[in-house]
């Protein structure tokens, strides 16, 4: 079995596994050991990555190939470049984290790491897969479990905004199929078979005609889950009312589905439709990054201020890789790791909060550090690193997206770059007003003081989360070296 | 013609001899013996399939008007499987409600005798043998609506099934005498090499097209549809919507494909325009449904809309994935009408508030329930996915881009109400829950084959490339 495989083959055996669970205990043991198999075997990833691409230059590695439907020429193929393996690693430590922080669910536990597992599944095949096929269907996978997940272990007007989810989801991802197979026919532009192999795709110059048509397709159908402007609108609600462990993955690393998609299909196989397309959704973007910092503003729901702020920071990843520069796009890169880890932060100390106090409220809640410090403690060293702070991944992340983007020289770019970089500003705003409010202060609420202390499971998965944050941080030079040498074939389509 | 040229014949003649078989026993048998027809016919039938997946060859009979080969063969041996299936999960109910009426044997032999209609009229070679198919596959189904006599909305819904019949039939033979009229021949071959584009050989083809629609509930032929689904015992709502449905899809396409061959301009107009209707109206109307019978008649309804959209292709890629769209949807709307046969026999609840709170009381259920119909909108690695994503690239594969983005956005509507189904069994909890039931072996062994079905059919992947190997028999 090789090395890829693996991390399909792990999460469908311990969904197999978790069938034969009787109670709460068995499945969280179950899905603990599958996950953590999961996480370990990203750990090797990473340096078995390494070691593979000092000797092999190809743009992926590790790769392999089965047919699966010959009359489409379908196959399972599968390898990963830089970008895909922090990506698995990203995916393995937020599942980790999140069966942690789901230790004590107690409706229909088996039936929740299932889901669970499952949609982690999906996100760990798409990004392994390098056939568009294969890919389309893992995405699906990933997206479906996620009705299930809010409908039913969630909070609040929890059925609505499942389905309202589920819907612009899979609409958005009906509107990507019909582009993928846009893409499929006209792969044989150049005299050869049809294809749904990404590389060989793009060895293959399609019809500029057809780049125009398509490309818009596909870029919606990816941008809708990365929360792009006016399509984001399923994510506020979503995030409010999903479980805790169901916000962290889907924040964290479901939306970054779409941006890697971006980067992986839309650009690179329809270049011509990219550069024509780029300043009309790079408008959008700018937007969406400034709405969403607003509208973080305007809340007053601790979930509704992390969700609008995703919409914020992820329209920036949108943003940088429409600026297609290498700088740019290794920023893109490092902000969806960075935000996925941060993100995942946040909502899981969001849900150790709501846990204890029942509410959500911002004016509600006030001088929690004195009664959970090491909750307290974390909240604001995520905040911290959530507004940009030097020594936090975040930093790293909007420096490179910033001095990427500003590097054009035309009045146009320049101009929506000192636009959205003025967001920062607002960050700050919401970051700290909430941080501050239900932090520090005095205690608003005396029936607080009793509240109980994190414990051993919130810990390590807070604590699991926070580490890559300070790696990225303090040494983000090796990570962005690694992923520069991935991005620069991908680039080269588009100059 | 020699008597071992009749082994062409085989799933005919097996499918005769059971009903013979089925006859002879309910005349000697006693009252006490009556219940054992049903494992008798189990096993008769579970025979004639399994035989059915032993190679046959091509060929034809009567001089033309019986034809055979691969692609019809298979199709048989799929409408037989469904057939089987559908007679499992009839089981309980034919022992606990039907047997005691002395009612059992007929039930079995129309069921069989309509499936007998449908192998005849697949396989047929003109237009007499076709019409011949299609009245022996409705009439029996019109008595089937008809069966729970005491129950008023059934004797509704056979009505409305014998007189919108008539009328479809009625229609469909007056456009064969139209043809009949432009050029002087019954036999699909010859009259594909006469037959020209003029004013009434198209008018001829529309009201054939028509007649067909009917059975296929195509827009806007569709008016009987829900009132019949509601009005008949489920399985045989089921039946109608799976098997007879079916092989009108597959006898539409290959006489579209050979005999229309010269029309095509005209037909894939034709075509397009209801496919966008069907789509559109099974959609908006499957969305306010209660009742599940009605629930599900509307999104068959809207799924004949996606099956035809392998018709615009015109080539083999659109003949294989429409036989492997319909081999799918058999075992799928199986699925969710056994489902729905279940809980109907156990507790008598047919509406879609009665299912809340079902995954905590009956997991088993929801989950086929949930798989059969996360199969119809199509969510992989279910079947349903393949098969939609396929009919997609055939009508995509001829550049029907439009057509395919307007057949997604109703993808996404249809996930809508398969949706609203699964809130009501997992998401909602209910006071008054159908509680735990153990359904009988039969039922069970039905619905596990279709679980089965739903889950191997699009993965296995030489399924579908067994199929295209034979698709190009009716082209060329």
């Amino acid at each position: 079995m090789d090395i890829l495989s693996l991390f399909v083959i792990v999460p469908i055996i311990t969904v197999l596994a978790l069938i034969f669970a009787k109670n709460l205990k068995q499945s969280r043991i179950v899905a603990l050991i599958g996950m953590a198999i999961q996480f370990a075997m990203s750990i090797n990833l990473i340096f078995a990555y390494l070691k593979e691409r000092a000797v092999n230059t190809d743009i992926m590695v590790f790769t392999k190939d089965a047919l699966w439907f010959q009359n489409f020429n379908i196959h399972y193929s599968i390898g990963v470049d830089a970008i895909s393996v922090v990506m698995i690693a990203l995916t393995s430590t937020v599942v980790l984290a999140g069966i942690f922080i789901s230790w004590k669910i107690n409706d229909l536990p088996k039936e929740f790491f299932v889901s669970l597992i499952t949609l982690a599944s999906g996100v760990f095949g798409f990004f392994i897969s390098t056939d568009l096929f294969t890919m389309f269907v893992f995405y699906e996978i990933a997206v479906i479990p996620m009705y299930l997940l809010i409908g039913i272990w969630g909070s609040g007007p929890k059925e609505n905004s499942a389905m309202k989810l589920t819907l612009m989801l899979m609409g958005a991802s009906a509107v990507l199929s019909v582009g993928i197979l846009g893409i499929y026919f006209n792969s044989n532009a150049d005299g050869g078979p049809l294809t749904f192999n990404i590389f060989q795709i793009a060895s293959v110059n399609i019809p500029v005609a057809a780049q125009n048509i398509f490309f818009p397709l596909v870029f919606i159908g990816f941008a809708v889950i990365g929360a792009l402007f006016p399509f984001h609108t399923w994510s506020p609600s979503g995030h409010a009312s999903a479980p805790t462990a169901v916000s962290m993955l889907h924040a964290g690393v479901l939306m970054k589905l779409g941006g890697y998609g971006i980067f992986r299909i839309a650009m690179y196989l329809l270049p011509l439709g990219a550069l024509n397309w780029s300043n009309f959704f790079l408008i959008l973007a700018s937007f969406g990054v400034i709405y969403g910092a607003f509208g973080a503003i305007m809340q007053k729901d601790l979930k509704y201020i992390n969700a609008y702020a995703s919409v914020s920071h992820l329209s920036l990843v949108l943003f940088a890789l429409l600026m297609i520069n290498k700088i740019a796009w290794t920023g893109a890169i490092i902000q969806s790791l960075s935000h996925g880890l941060l993100t995942a932060l946040f909502f899981a100390l969001i849900g150790m909060v709501y846990g204890r106090t029942h509410t959500r409220e911002l004016s509600k809640l006030g001088g929690l550090m004195k009664i959970f410090p090491f909750i307290g403690a974390f909240y604001v060293i995520t905040g911290l690193a959530y507004l940009g702070l030097p020594g936090f991944s975040g930093f790293v992340a909007e420096m490179n997206v910033f001095v990427g983007a500003f590097q054009h020289p035309d009045m146009f770019h320049r101009i929506l770059t000192v636009i959205v970089v003025s967001s920062i500003v607002v960050t700050s705003v919401y970051v700290l007003r909430m941080v501050g409010k239900i932090m520090m202060g005095p205690l608003t609420n005396q029936e607080h003081a009793k509240l109980p202390k994190a414990t051993w499971y919130e810990k390590v998965g807070l604590v699991l989360l926070m580490i890559p944050v300070v790696i990225i941080g303090v040494m983000p030079l090796g990570l962005s070296e690694m992923l520069k040498a991935s991005i620069q074939p991908f680039l080269e389509r588009l100059l | 013609m020699n008597l071992e040229s009749l082994l062409l014949m085989r799933s005919e003649i097996g499918l005769l001899a059971i009903i013979i078989l089925l006859i002879i026993f309910e005349i000697f048998s006693n009252k006490k013996q009556k219940a054992a027809i049903i494992p008798f016919a189990l096993i008769l039938l579970a025979i004639n399939t399994i035989i059915g997946f032993l190679p046959l060859d091509s060929g034809e009979l009567f001089g033309g008007m019986f034809r055979t080969n691969a692609l019809l063969y298979f199709f048989k041996t799929t409408l037989s499987l469904g057939v089987l299936i559908l007679l499992l999960q009839s089981a309980d109910w034919l022992k606990e409600k039907v047997v005691a009426e002395n009612k059992a044997t007929e039930f079995i032999v129309l069921i069989l005798s309509s499936l007998l209609g449908t192998y005849f009229m697949i396989s047929a070679g003109d237009f007499l043998m076709f019409y011949i198919g299609l009245e022996l596959t409705t009439l029996p189904v019109a008595a089937l609506v008809a069966y729970e006599t005491y129950k008023r909305k059934s004797a509704e819904g056979a009505v409305k099934y014998i007189l919108s019949s008539a009328l479809a039939s009625g229609a469909s033979l007056f456009g064969i005498s139209l043809l009949y009229a432009t050029t002087g021949t019954i036999y699909f071959e010859a009259m594909a090499e006469i037959l020209a584009s003029s004013n009434l050989a198209i008018l001829g083809m529309i009201f054939f097209f028509s007649g067909l629609a009917f059975k296929i509930s195509l827009v806007p032929f569709h008016f009987w549809t829900a009132d019949v689904y509601e009005g008949a015992p489920i399985n045989v709502a089921s039946y109608l919507s799976v098997i007879s449905k079916g092989a009108a899809v597959v006898i539409l396409m290959i006489i579209l494909f050979t005999v229309f061959k010269p029309l095509i301009p005209v037909w894939t107009k034709i075509v397009y325009i209801v496919i966008i209707a069907t789509m559109f109206v099974g959609n908006l109307f499957a969305l306010r449904q209660q009742n599940m019978k009605r629930f599900l008649a509307y999104s068959s309804i809207t799924q004949a809309g996606f099956i035809l959209l392998g018709l615009l292709s015109i080539d083999q890629l659109g003949t294989a994935t429409i036989i492997y769209f319909v081999a799918i949807y058999i075992f799928s709307n199986l699925g969710a009408f056994g489902v729905v046969q279940a809980i109907s026999t156990a507790s008598n609840k047919e509406n879609m508030d009665d299912y809340e709170g079902l995954y905590r009381t009956n997991p088993k259920l929801s989950l086929v329930m949930m798989l059969a119909l996360f199969s119809l909108a199509g969510i992989p690695p279910l079947a349903g996915f393949f098969g939609k994503f396929f009919l997609y690239a055939a009508a995509a594969s001829k550049g029907y881009y439009i057509m395919v983005f307007i057949a997604v956005v109703n993808a996404t509507i249809a996930l809508y109400y398969y949706l609203l189904v699964v809130r009501a069994m997992f998401l909602r909890k209910s006071d008054h829950p159908i509680p735990y039931f153990k359904s009988g072996n039969y039922m069970r062994l039905g619905l596990l084959i279709a679980a089965i079905g739903i889950l191997v059919i699009g993965m296995y992947s030489p399924i579908y490339e067994y199929i295209y190997s034979f698709s190009n028999v009716f082209l060329n």
